[in-house]
Order: C-alpha cells, then structure tokens, then sequence
C-alpha cells in the first residue's frame, strides 16, 4: 500500500462541493464557536422547559429570573475575562460584596443623581480590587488559585468592615435600574443593563489588541511571550476587568435585593465558576467567549426555579449545578478526545 | 524568572550573614518555617509576656490537628499537581451525618462520617483519575453536590425532629487532654502524620505521587498505572477531611452547616506556606506540619490584636499571602 493510500482514510477530503458557501460557513462557525450555538439552544430548553412544567409562566415569573440571574451572569463574565487569560479568580465572590455593600451603605436616602454618582465611584473601586488582585497575582508569583483564594478571604473582611450586618439601601429609581421594567413587562430592565454592560465593556477588548493577548497568554503563555506579549500586563489587565465586573455585579446585587449584605458573595465565586465551565469557556484558558457564561448563568438560575415548580426542594438546586459542572467538563473532555481521534 | 529575586536576596543576604548560610535556608526550606515559627512565638511572648506556657502550647497543638489532618490530604493531592476545594464541604458532611446519626452508637456513627469522605473520594478520584476531569473543576462540583446534599437533608432532619448531637467520645477527642496537657485529637493527628511521611519518604506509592506530580506523561509512558494511584489518592484526602470534620465537631461541641467551612483557605495556605509545589512533585508533609503549627499560632496572635473581626481577617489574608510569595519567591 502507497503511503498516500493508506492516508486517505484518516484524511476524507471536505466535501465542500455538495455543499452551498453558507452551509460551510455555518458549519464552520459552529465548530470554531460551539459554545456561541450550543448555548443558546440550552437556554431556549431550559425555558421551554420551565414553561412547560408551569404553563402559567408569567411575565412576572421572568422578572425574577432575570433578576435572579443578573449578579450571577455579571460574576460569569468577570471570571470569563481572567478564565480566558489562563487564571482564575476566587476573590470575585467577596468583590461583588465590597461593591454591593459600599454601594447600599452610601446610597441609602441619597437622590437618583447621587446614587448614579457613587455607582460609578463604586465601579472604581471594583477596577482597583481588580488592580491589586492582577498586581498580586502577578508581582508574588503565588499560583492563581492560591493568591484569589487568600484575597478573596481578604476581601471578604473589608466587606464586613463596611457593613457589619444586612443593611442599607438604594433610591428606588436606582433600584429599578435592575429590577424593574421600562418598555414591556416581558423586557426586565436587568436584562438591558445586563446586554448593554457586557457590550460596552467587552466588545471594544474583545476587538482590540488586548482582547488577541488575553486568549493568547491563555492558550500558551511561552509562545505569547516569544511573540512579544507582555504576558505580565496581559494577565493584570484581566484582572481589572474581572474587578470591572465584579463591581457591576456587585451594583447588580445592590438592585435585586435592596440592601447590601457582606456575606452575599460567597455564593458567586462558585457558581460564577460554575457559569463559566457550562459557558463552554475551558479552565486552561484561551478558550470561549463571554455569551456562553452569561446565558448559562441564566439556566443556573432557572434549575432551582424549576425545581420549586416541581415542588422539590430547591436546594436540590445545588447538587444539580455540581453535577452539571462536572458532567459538562467530561463531555467536553470526550468531545476533545474524539476530535484527537479523528 | 530568577533575576529579580536574586535581587532581593542580595540585599537579604548580607543581613544573614553570607551566602552559605542562604542557600542552606533555602536548600533546608523547614529550617526556614521551624525559625519562622519560633520568631511568631517569641513575638507572642513579648507582646504579652505570659502568654507562652505548656497550657499554651498544648491549646495550640489541640487547634492544629483537625487543620494538620486537612491539610494532610491537601498534601498528599497537591503533589500530584491537583487540588481538592472540597475538603471544608466534605468535613462539614463528615461531622452532621456522624453528629445526626449518633444515637445508634458509636462505631456506626463514625461510620456514617467516614462514609461521606469515602463516597465522595470515589467521586472526585473517578472523575480525575479515570475521565480525566481537572481537579479543580471536579472538586468544585463535588463540594457543591456534598453542601446541596447537605442542606437538603438537614431540612429533612429537622422536620424529624432528631437534631444533631455530638457523641461524649468524640467531644473528648476533639477537646479532652490526657497526661496533664497532651491533647487528645494529637492521638488522631500523630498517626495520620507519622503515616504519611513515612508513606511519602519510604514507599513506592510516595515516590510515585511525586512522580505524577512531576510529569504525568511519563509516569504512563513507563507503565505506572497513573489513574490507580490518583484514585486512591483523592479517596485518601476525603477520607483525612471526613476524620479532620470528626475532630472539628468534637472541637466546638455543636454540628451545623458551615462548620468547617474556615478550613479551606488555611488548609490550601498550610501546603503552600509549607514548601509543596501546587504544581506538584515537591514538597512533603513535614512543612505541611510546620504550615499548619504557623497559621494556628497567627490566628492566636490575631485574637490578641485588640480589632475587631473583619481587621483580623483581613489580616490574617494578607499575612499568609506574603508568606506565600517570600516561599515562592525563595525557592523560585
């Protein structure tokens, strides 16, 4: 047997001549952004779902998902930034609690111009959260995981600091921001800040030079730097972004709830994580985009909604969202392997 | 890498005293953690004269021990370049089901425990081992499985009525001291300590944990069966959480839902702080001992800063945090 026949089997020529362009395209769209098709078809499931164990889903009913889902959904995208570079970030729990409680303990009884005002002081204070935990993580040399898991603990005592216990508050028109609807009952508000918080700050990065260094240190940080990325700035600037957001969700938090609560963020750092590795994002980085975790936050959400639907106890909820972590990362890893395979 | 720490060291070095007696620190990293551990008791002394004494010493080896046998499985994972997050969650599980559990004796309430530890070492070590999920985001999902599970079931207790009680052995493990001041759970820890550096120095199941740790790829290539040692390994740290949760609950007397939840960060923090690798294949247990004696007498320190608790906390975190980077940029 020639060596070229014996080749052919393994390498079937693309069978692009049966094919329309558009058909290729698609295809080829699907593959390289399988998280882009798969994700929005989980969520369109998990609501025809939802819907169909309670047919009575109201309007009413997606204000409180979206509500739900958006500090989630904002802790997801924060972790994606930092996932992508190649590290990880377990502080971003207790960051959205600095923010959310700086926020509710300064805003209470202020005007909406004030509240707006302060929020974006807030947001700057995320930025240098972000900052110190890009410049610890890079300065120290500890491992990612390490140095997060110390500064989130950090973190977390400056949010008690600030507010001791639940407290605080907001005017309502800044509460509403997140939590109330503007055109139609069926478009929450949270959804909008949620769509446009996302495009503003990501799009410009993804876009950008930044944006082609994040995935480059994420997917190999010896060939980025012999490529002339300074892998140092790169993975500090994710940092900031993750902070960034944090601070968005924090402010989020502040919205659905009302209060500011210093103890609120522990429960982000996991399920954020959690957004992020059902979003399709790998946890050795360089791989993804910030669409998956976003709407998976959104099926995270919907599981235990469901499962007070069923009349389960939705702390059931929780067992679900491990499960889910972990089965998505084996499917992943067979799809990986078959791929290899191929 | 190296440029900037040397640095460092050479404005470091003369303060010590010569080079010789630097790369000897940093040969003999323990020596390191013993004089660091030394300096924080000495400092604890002249901030309080007094303070220091055997009742002391003792309370201070009684709160180690549940952390030294968490951070014992931390170890034994982190060699091979894992990690396991689900520890706190698995010492939490361990210490309610052996505390609800607790009126049908003993040894079946021990059991109950254990089995937690048992069930989800099996979990994590299939999925690592077998599917080759990356420890992390296993652990991450088993902690969050046990802690759902958890909850559930103890709305299920309550509803029974049956709260959780801490058998009077297990409260004398984890608080009782005999001989005038040894404490009890030192005669859980000891074992368990002596066991694994012996296991990790002198056995072919130790070399091969630094083996994997060091380069997995080769360790299969030379024929070692990587997934049957990995499983084991993951089955041992839930197992070491489970028995660290026994002696926790026994501790404080009182089983609730985020018992050991305080334990996750310092048991991460003690393997580091105590010279092993989270990227595996250096590092032993005998820093991890030093590690977990070190974080035990900052917090003890901390209770004597006049601040409240978030100060402490914060810094607490920040301590553990430069002396993370000093080791990694020492031994860097």
């Amino acid at each position: 047997m020639t060596p070229a026949a014996r080749k052919s089997p393994a390498l079937p020529a693309p069978d692009i001549a049966s094919e329309t362009p558009f058909a290729a395209r698609l295809k080829r769209a699907m593959r390289r952004h399988s998280s882009l098709f798969a994700m929005p078809a989980l969520m369109i499931a998990a609501l025809a779902l939802t819907v169909f164990i309670h047919p009575q889903f109201s309007d009413f009913d997606l204000q409180s998902l979206a509500m739900g889902a958006l500090p989630l959904a904002f802790g997801a995208a924060a972790q994606t930034a930092v996932v992508i570079s190649g590290g990880i970030d377990l502080s971003i729990g207790s960051a959205m609690a600095v923010a959310n409680v700086l926020a509710a303990s300064t805003m209470e009884n202020r005007s909406f111009g004030e509240s707006l005002l302060l929020a974006a002081a807030v947001l700057i204070a995320g930025v240098g959260i972000g900052a110190l935990n890009g410049l610890i993580v890079v300065l120290s040399r500890v491992p990612d995981v390490v140095a997060t898991l110390t500064t989130g603990f950090i973190w977390g005592g400056v949010a008690l600091l600030i507010l001791e216990k639940p407290g605080g508050g907001a005017p309502p028109e800044f509460l509403n921001l997140g939590a109330g609807t503007l055109f139609t009952s069926w478009l929450p508000n949270g959804v909008i800040l949620l769509v446009a918080a996302v495009a503003v700050i990501w799009i410009p990065v993804r876009r950008s030079k930044l944006g082609l260094q994040f995935y480059a240190v994420g997917s190999d940080r010896v060939a980025a730097f012999r490529s002339g990325v300074n892998v140092e700035r790169t993975r500090f600037s994710a940092y900031i972004f993750s902070g960034l957001f944090s601070a968005v969700g924090g402010l989020a938090l502040t919205m659905t709830t009302g209060i500011g609560a210093p103890l609120a963020g522990v429960y982000y750092t996991l399920s954020g994580l959690a957004a992020v590795v059902v979003g399709g994002v790998s946890l050795a980085g360089g791989r993804g985009g910030i669409v998956g975790p976003v709407m998976a936050a959104f099926v995270l959400t919907l599981i235990p909604t469901d499962l007070i639907f069923l009349n389960i106890d939705p702390n059931f909820g929780q067992v679900i969202q491990g499960t889910l972590i972990v089965a998505i990362v084996m499917i992943g890893g067979f799809a990986a392997m078959a791929r290899i395979r191929k | 890498m190296t440029g900037h720490a040397k640095a460092v060291l050479s404005r470091v070095a003369p303060a010590l005293a010569g080079g010789g007696v630097l790369s000897l620190l940093r040969t003999h990293t323990i020596v390191v953690l013993v004089l660091l551990l030394i300096a924080f008791i000495v400092g604890i002394e002249v901030a309080r004269p007094g303070t220091v004494n055997a009742t002391w010493m003792s309370n201070m080896v009684l709160f180690a021990a549940p952390l030294g046998i968490v951070a014992a499985g931390q170890t034994l994972v982190m060699l091979t370049g894992g990690i396991d997050l689900s520890v706190a969650s698995v010492a939490t599980a361990s210490a309610y089901l052996m505390a609800t559990h607790s009126t049908q004796g003993g040894a079946t309430a021990v059991a109950w425990g254990l089995g937690v530890g048992l069930l989800v070492g099996l979990i994590n070590g299939v999925g690592i081992a077998l599917l080759r999920v990356q420890p992390l985001v296993m652990t991450l999902g088993t902690g969050l499985m046990t802690e759902g599970a958890l909850v559930v079931y103890s709305q299920k207790m309550m509803a029974m009525a049956e709260g959780p009680h801490v058998p009077q052995f297990i409260e004398t493990i984890g608080a009782g001291k005999f001989l005038g001041g040894i404490p009890n759970d030192l005669s859980v820890w000891a074992p368990i300590a002596i066991a694994i550096v012996f296991i990790l120095r002198r056995t072919g199941y130790g070399r091969l944990l630094y083996a994997i740790g060091d380069n997995r790829e080769a360790c299969q290539l030379a024929g070692i069966r990587v997934w049957q040692i990995l499983l084991v390994n993951y089955v041992t740290c839930s197992l070491l959480a489970a028995t660290a949760g026994l002696v926790i609950v026994g501790g404080v007397d009182a089983a609730d839902l985020s018992l050991a939840d305080g334990y996750l960060l310092p048991s991460v923090a003690a393997v580091i702080i105590g010279g092993t690798s989270i990227f595996g294949g250096r590092g032993g247990y005998s820093g991890t001992i030093v590690g977990a004696l070190i974080l035990t007498v900052l917090n003890s320190i901390l209770t004597l800063v006049d601040a409240p608790e978030p100060v402490r906390q914060i810094l607490y975190g920040a301590i553990i945090l430069l002396l993370a980077t000093a080791y990694t940029r020492l031994t860097n």
